[in-house]
C-alpha cells in the first residue's frame, strides 16, 4: 500500500500539471479537491482516465469518483481492491 | 452615433432531417428528430446516439453542382446550405459583401492521417477559400471559431459589421460534422447521454452529438427581410474553461446586454430558443440566469431533441429553424423533456402551439466560458 | 464608418524566446523548446499561478502575453474586451488530441487536452485570471488581418461594449509561435490605425 500510495502522488503530480508540488507536500489522508491540492473538475476527468488507463478500472458511474478521490490513501485502497493491471 | 438597422432576408440548412426549411419545419412539427443510435467502429468503438447526414445523400445533392470528389463533406454540406441563398439573392461580390465561416472544428476529420496533406485539410483558412471561391466572394472570409456559441455569434458579428458600414451585406454559413475526435472528447468529458438527448429534463443524461450546415444573409437592406437583429451580446463567464458558471454570469449580461440595446422590455419576449444540450450542468445554469433575467415565463424550446449539438452550426441552425418558426407563429415542443429537471422553473414548450409571436431570443453557452445573445423582431408587412 | 478616434495603450511581443514591452525588450532565453521558455518566462515575472501549468501551448503564450501588458491593473473593474486570431486555430493541440485516440489499443482520450481543442480557451484563461466579465470572440485568418482587426475593435469601443480591448494575433503550431497583443482605448496612447498595428507587428 505504502508503494501503491508513493506510485500515485508521483503520477497525480505528473498527469496533472502540479508543477510547484513535490511527493513530500501530498500527505496520504490529505483532500485532493477543494482546498487540498485545489484540484478541479477536468482533474477529477482525467484521474478517472489514469484508473482505466494505468489500473485497469473502468469507473461506470462518474460520480462514485467523489469518494474515490477523496484522497490517495482512499484511492490506493479502492485501486488495491479493483485493480485488474 | 446613429447605427444602421440589421435585417436577415434569407436562410437554408442541410440536417438528417432535411435539406430545405420546409422539410425541416414539417419534420419538427412532426416530432421526427435525426438522432439514431449508430454502429460505427470507425467512429466509436461503443453504439453511440448522434444526428447524422448519410454521406451518399449529401453527395448526391452536390453531385448537381460540382464534382463532390474535390469537397469534404463538411465542404460540401456548408456550399449546399448557402446555395440556394446565394441563388435567390445573386449578390453582387464586391468588398461591401461579407462571407463569415463559424465553425468549430471544421474539417477535423482530415486530422485521423496525420500526414501533412491531410493535414492541410483541416486548415479553416483552407475551409473558408473553399466556400468563397465556388461562389466568387472577393473580400478574405471572416472565421469565427468560438467554440459552441459560434454560429449564433457569427450573427451578432454580421450584425455589428452592418451597422458600423463595414459592410452592406453579410452572408453566414456554419457547419460542423460529427467525428472520431469529437465524439472522443466529449464522451472522455463523461457528456454523451446513452439515449436520446432530453434538455431540461430530470432524465436527462448529457449530449447527443449531431452534423449539420445552416446559412442567412444578414443586410442593411430592408427588402424582403423576415426579421431585424435589435440586439446583441457575447459575454465571457471569467469562471471555468470548461464548467458554466453556477450564477449563469456571463448568460446573463449577454441577454441585459441584448435586451438593452434592443430597448424593448423584456417582458414583450415572445419566444427564446435556448442552448439546452442536456447536460446536467449547461441546463441548470440557463434555468438560472433566466430566473435572474425575469424571463422564466416565456415559452421556450432547445432544438437539441431533433438535431443533437451540432457544435459551431448549432446557434446557426436553431437561428434559421427559430425564424421559420416565428414566421408561421408556431412554437415547436422542446423534445426530449418530460419531467422538470432543474432547480428553477422555466416555461419549457410541450406541444405544438399557434402563438403571435414579435420579439424572441436565441442564446448558446460553451467552452470557454464563452456566451451569446440576439435579440430579433419580426418584419410585419 | 466609425471615425471615432482610438489609440494602442500598450503593447506586447513574444516570439524567438524573446519578450518585447512597449517595443523594449523585457525578457529573452537562449535557444529552448516554448515550454521551457515559458516556465522561465512564468519564474521571472513571479506570475503565481499554477494552473498556467495545466495550460496548453496557446494558451501560455495568450497568457503571457495578457499578463503583462494587464498586470498592472489587476486591482481596479475594467470592461476589457477580448479579440484575438490566428492561423492555426488549436491544430498543435488537436494533433496531440488526435494521438491519444488513434490507435485503438491505447485508446485514452483526454479531458484536460481535448478542453484545449478550441482556440478560443486561451481568452476563457485570460478572462479567469483577470476576472474579466466581457465581450470574446476569436477569429481565423491567413495572416494578422490589421484591417479586420482595427476595424472591429473600433467597433467595440464605438458601440460601447467595451471600454479597452485586448486584441491582436496569438499563433502556436510545432515550437514555432508569434504572440502580439496590445491594448486600444478611446483616451490617450499611439493613434490606433491598421497601418500602425501593423508596423508595430513587423517589428
Amino acid at each position: 500500500m505504502e508503494a501503491l500510495q508513493q506510485e500515485l502522488k508521483e503520477k497525480i503530480i505528473k498527469i496533472l500539471n502540479l508543477e510547484d508540488i513535490s511527493v513530500e507536500d501530498i500527505n496520504d489522508n490529505d483532500p485532493l479537491f477543494g482546498a487540498g491540492l485545489g484540484l478541479d473538475s477536468i482533474d477529477a476527468l482525467e484521474l478517472i482516465v489514469m484508473l482505466d488507463k494505468d489500473y485497469g478500472i473502468k469507473l461506470v458511474d462518474p460520480k462514485e469518483g467523489k469518494a474515490i478521490f477523496e484522497s490517495v490513501a482512499t484511492m490506493a485502497k479502492y485501486i488495491s481492491e479493483k485493480r485488474t493491471k | 452615433m446613429k447605427l444602421r438597422d440589421v435585417f436577415i432576408t434569407e436562410q437554408n440548412c442541410i440536417t438528417p432531417i432535411g435539406f430545405d426549411v420546409a422539410t425541416n419545419i414539417q419534420n419538427i412539427a412532426n416530432g421526427q428528430s435525426g438522432i439514431r443510435l449508430h454502429q460505427n467502429k470507425l467512429l466509436m468503438v461503443t453504439p453511440f446516439y448522434a444526428a447524422m447526414i448519410d454521406d451518399a445523400i449529401v453527395k448526391t445533392a452536390f453531385q448537381k453542382y460540382a464534382d463532390s470528389a474535390n469537397y469534404t463533406k463538411l465542404e460540401q454540406m456548408m456550399i449546399l446550405a448557402l446555395l440556394p441563398v446565394i441563388e435567390k439573392l445573386k449578390p453582387i461580390f464586391n468588398q461591401k459583401t461579407a462571407l463569415i465561416i463559424s465553425t468549430t472544428k471544421g474539417n477535423i476529420s482530415a486530422l485521423e492521417k496525420l500526414r501533412e496533406q491531410h493535414l492541410q485539410k483541416t486548415d479553416l483558412n483552407q475551409l473558408g477559400r473553399v466556400i468563397a471561391t465556388f461562389f466568387g466572394f472577393s473580400t478574405v472570409p471572416i472565421i469565427v471559431s468560438n467554440a459552441c456559441v459560434s454560429g449564433i455569434l457569427a450573427v451578432g458579428i454580421a450584425k455589428r459589421l452592418i451597422q458600423s458600414e463595414c459592410y452592406d451585406q453579410v452572408f453566414v454559413v456554419g457547419g460542423d460534422e460529427v467525428s472520431k475526435f469529437v465524439l472522443s472528447g466529449f464522451n472522455s468529458f463523461q457528456a454523451m447521454s446513452d439515449s436520446p438527448c432530453q434538455p431540461y429534463s430530470i432524465h436527462r443524461k448529457g449530449v447527443s452529438l449531431g452534423e449539420a450546415s445552416a446559412a442567412v444573409c444578414i443586410t442593411a437592406d430592408a427588402t424582403n427581410a423576415t426579421m431585424r437583429i435589435i440586439g446583441d451580446g457575447a459575454i465571457n463567464d471569467a469562471n471555468h474553461i470548461s464548467g458554466p458558471s453556477r450564477t449563469g454570469e456571463g448568460l446573463y449580461r449577454s441577454v441585459e446586454r441584448a435586451l438593452l440595446e434592443s430597448a424593448i422590455d423584456r417582458n414583450e419576449l415572445d419566444y427564446i430558443n435556448a442552448h439546452g444540450t442536456a447536460t446536467s450542468y449547461n441546463d441548470e445554469m440557463e434555468a438560472v440566469a433566466f430566473n435572474r433575467l425575469g424571463i422564466a415565463h416565456v415559452p421556450l424550446n432547445s432544438l437539441k431533441g431533433y438535431y443533437g449539438h451540432t457544435l459551431g452550426a448549432s446557434g446557426l441552425l436553431e437561428t434559421v429553424i427559430g425564424i421559420q418558426s416565428v414566421l408561421e407563429n408556431k412554437l415547436f415542443p422542446s423534445l426530449g423533456f418530460d419531467e422538470m429537471g432543474l432547480s428553477q422553473p422555466l416555461n419549457i414548450i410541450g406541444k405544438n402551439e399557434q402563438k403571435e409571436i414579435n420579439y424572441w431570443l436565441k442564446t448558446a453557452s460553451g467552452f470557454g466560458g464563452c456566451n451569446t445573445a440576439v435579440v430579433f423582431q419580426k418584419m410585419t408587412s | 464608418m466609425i471615425k471615432q478616434a482610438t489609440y494602442i495603450k500598450a503593447y506586447c511581443s513574444i516570439q524567438n524566446n524573446k519578450i518585447d514591452l512597449n517595443g523594449t525588450s523585457v525578457f529573452k532565453t537562449g535557444e529552448c523548446l516554448f515550454v521551457d521558455f515559458a516556465k522561465a518566462a512564468y519564474r521571472n515575472f513571479e506570475l503565481n499561478y499554477p494552473k498556467f501549468f495545466k495550460m496548453d501551448n496557446l494558451s501560455k503564450l495568450a497568457f503571457l502575453a495578457a499578463e503583462l501588458l494587464l498586470k498592472n491593473e489587476l486591482e481596479t473593474d475594467r470592461d476589457i474586451a477580448l479579440l484575438l486570431s490566428n492561423k492555426s486555430s488549436s491544430l498543435d493541440t488537436d494533433i496531440k488530441f488526435q494521438e491519444s485516440i488513434n490507435n485503438q489499443e491505447n485508446y485514452f482520450p483526454s479531458p484536460a487536452v481535448f478542453v484545449y481543442t478550441l482556440p478560443n480557451i486561451c481568452m476563457g484563461e485570460i478572462s479567469i485570471r483577470h476576472n474579466l466579465k466581457s465581450e470574446n470572440t476569436f477569429f481565423i485568418f491567413e495572416e494578422f488581418n490589421p484591417g479586420f482587426m482595427s476595424n472591429y475593435t473600433n467597433v467595440l469601443l464605438c458601440t460601447n461594449r467595451a471600454e479597452e480591448v485586448l486584441c491582436g494575433w496569438v499563433e502556436y503550431y510545432k515550437d514555432t509561435y508569434r504572440a502580439f497583443l496590445y491594448i486600444v482605448t478611446t483616451t490617450f496612447g499611439i493613434p490606433h490605425d491598421a497601418t500602425t498595428i501593423q508596423t508595430l507587428f513587423n517589428k
